[in-house]
C-alpha cells in the first residue's frame, strides 16, 4: 500500500530523482570542517521553528514585550526551552556560519566557479547579523534598549546620510514603540524572506557545482 | 505578414518587448515607490521640537564650576508620547559670559557627569574625560562636548533645543 502510494507519487514528482541529485551527490574526501554549512542550515531551521513558536506568545509593544517574555519563561510549559533554544541557537549560528566562512576562505573554496556561492554566503552572513541586531531589541529590557540605542547611533555616524539612516532604523529620532514594532517586522518578515531566498540559491549552487576538495600541498 | 508592414527600425517582437519593459517598469514604480516611502516615512517627517528652554536666573549658577541642570520635554514618536529627559551643564564665567554643554557624550551618546575632584567631565561607558571647557582629555570621543546655543533675556538664561 505504502509502496504503491510512493510509486504513484514518484512517477509524478520524480522523488527518487530529487533524492539522487540532492543526497547521492559525488563528494570528494573531506573532513569535519565541511559539516559546518549543514550545521548552520540546521540551526537556521531551528531558529525558524522556535521563532514561529515564540510569536505565539510574544507581543512587540513597550507595554507587553517584557511581560510577554516573562510569561513565556515562567508561565508557558517548556517556554524556557523554546526561548533558550532560540537565544543560544542565535549565537551558535553566528559561530558555525563564521567558522564555515573561514573554512571556505582558507581552503580557497570560493574560487572559480564558486564565486557566486560565496556572494550569496555573504548575503546570508549579513542576514544573520541583521537577525541578531533586530532580535536583540525584542526582549525590551535595559540591555536590549541601550544596545539598540548605541547600535543605531553607530549607524548614524555615516557621513551625510547618517542621520537619515538613524531615523529610518528608529522610525523617528528616538528609540520608541515605533522602533520595537519595525524591528519585530524586520526580524520575522524582511530578514527571513532575504535569508530563505539566499539559502535556496546557496544550496542550488552547491548541488549544481558540487563542493571543492581539500587543496593539495605544494610539492 | 507581408513585408510592406514591417518597420525597418523596429520589428513587432522588439516593439512588444520595449512596451512590456516600459509599462512593467512604470507599474513597478507606481507600486514600489510608495512601498519604500511607507517604510521610511518617519524619517521624512519635518522635525518640530525646536524651542527655547529656560534655565532660570543666571546669577543662581556658581562661577567657574560646571553645574548640572535637568529638564524633561514631551516627545512624540509615531503614536507614542513620551517624556524625554535632558541634561545640561552650565559653566558661568565672569559677568555674562556663559557656556552650556550638553551632557551627551560625543562618542556614543552616554551621559557624562562632572567629577568634582578631578575637575573633569567623565563618561562611564568607555572611560572618556573632557576638561572644564568640554575639550577631550582622553578616551574615544571624536569631538568636544556639544554646546547649546544660548540667549539671555534680562537675568533669565535660555538654551535652544533642537530635535534630532
Amino acid at each position: 500500500m505504502v509502496q504503491s502510494i510512493f510509486a504513484w507519487l514518484d512517477e509524478r514528482l520524480d522523488l527518487t530523482g530529487i533524492y539522487t541529485t540532492v543526497l547521492d551527490r559525488k563528494v570528494p574526501k573531506v573532513n569535519w570542517w565541511f559539516t559546518l554549512g549543514s550545521a548552520s542550515l540546521f540551526l537556521g531551521l531551528l531558529q525558524g521553528i522556535t521563532g514561529i513558536l515564540l510569536s505565539v506568545y510574544y507581543v512587540p509593544t513597550p507595554d507587553h514585550a517584557y511581560d510577554s517574555i516573562t510569561y513565556i519563561m515562567t508561565g508557558v510549559q517548556f517556554g524556557w526551552l523554546i526561548r533558550g533554544l532560540h537565544h543560544w541557537g542565535a549565537s551558535l549560528l553566528i559561530l558555525t556560519a563564521f567558522i564555515h566562512m573561514l573554512r571556505v576562505f582558507f581552503y580557497g573554496a570560493y574560487k572559480y566557479p564558486r564565486e557566486f556561492t560565496w556572494i550569496t554566503g555573504v548575503v546570508l552572513l549579513i542576514g544573520a547579523l541583521g537577525m541578531g541586531f533586530t532580535g536583540y531589541l525584542l526582549p525590551w529590557n535595559q540591555r536590549s534598549y541601550w544596545a539598540t540605542t548605541v547600535g543605531t547611533e553607530i549607524a548614524g555616524t555615516v557621513p551625510v546620510v547618517g542621520n537619515f539612516i538613524l531615523r529610518v532604523l528608529r522610525g523617528g529620532t528616538d528609540l520608541s514603540a515605533v522602533t520595537l514594532s519595525r524591528f519585530y517586522s524586520l526580524h520575522i518578515w524582511f530578514f527571513p524572506a532575504l535569508i530563505i531566498t539566499a539559502v535556496l540559491i546557496h544550496l542550488y549552487l552547491i548541488i549544481r557545482l558540487g563542493i571543492s576538495h581539500i587543496p593539495e600541498k605544494d610539492s | 505578414m507581408s513585408s510592406r508592414y514591417r518597420s525597418p527600425n523596429l520589428d513587432r517582437r522588439s516593439f512588444v518587448k520595449v512596451v512590456t519593459t516600459v509599462l512593467g517598469s512604470i507599474m513597478a514604480a507606481i507600486i514600489g515607490l510608495p512601498m519604500i516611502q511607507f517604510f521610511i516615512s518617519p524619517a521624512l517627517k519635518k522635525l518640530t521640537g525646536d524651542n527655547w528652554v529656560s534655565l532660570g536666573l543666571l546669577e543662581n549658577y556658581p562661577l567657574d564650576v560646571p553645574t548640572p541642570f535637568h529638564f524633561t520635554q514631551t516627545r512624540v514618536n509615531g503614536w507614542e508620547r513620551s517624556s524625554q529627559s535632558y541634561g545640561a551643564f552650565i559653566l558661568r564665567r565672569t559677568g555674562e559670559e556663559v557656556i552650556v554643554f550638553s551632557d551627551v557624550c560625543t562618542h556614543l551618546s552616554c551621559r557624562v557627569s562632572w567629577d568634582v575632584e578631578k575637575e573633569e567631565f567623565f563618561c562611564p561607558c568607555h572611560a572618556a574625560f573632557f576638561d572644564k571647557f568640554g575639550e577631550v582629555v582622553s578616551g574615544p570621543p571624536p569631538r568636544p562636548l556639544d554646546r547649546y546655543e544660548i540667549k539671555l533675556e534680562g537675568d533669565q538664561l535660555f538654551i535652544h533645543l533642537r530635535e534630532g
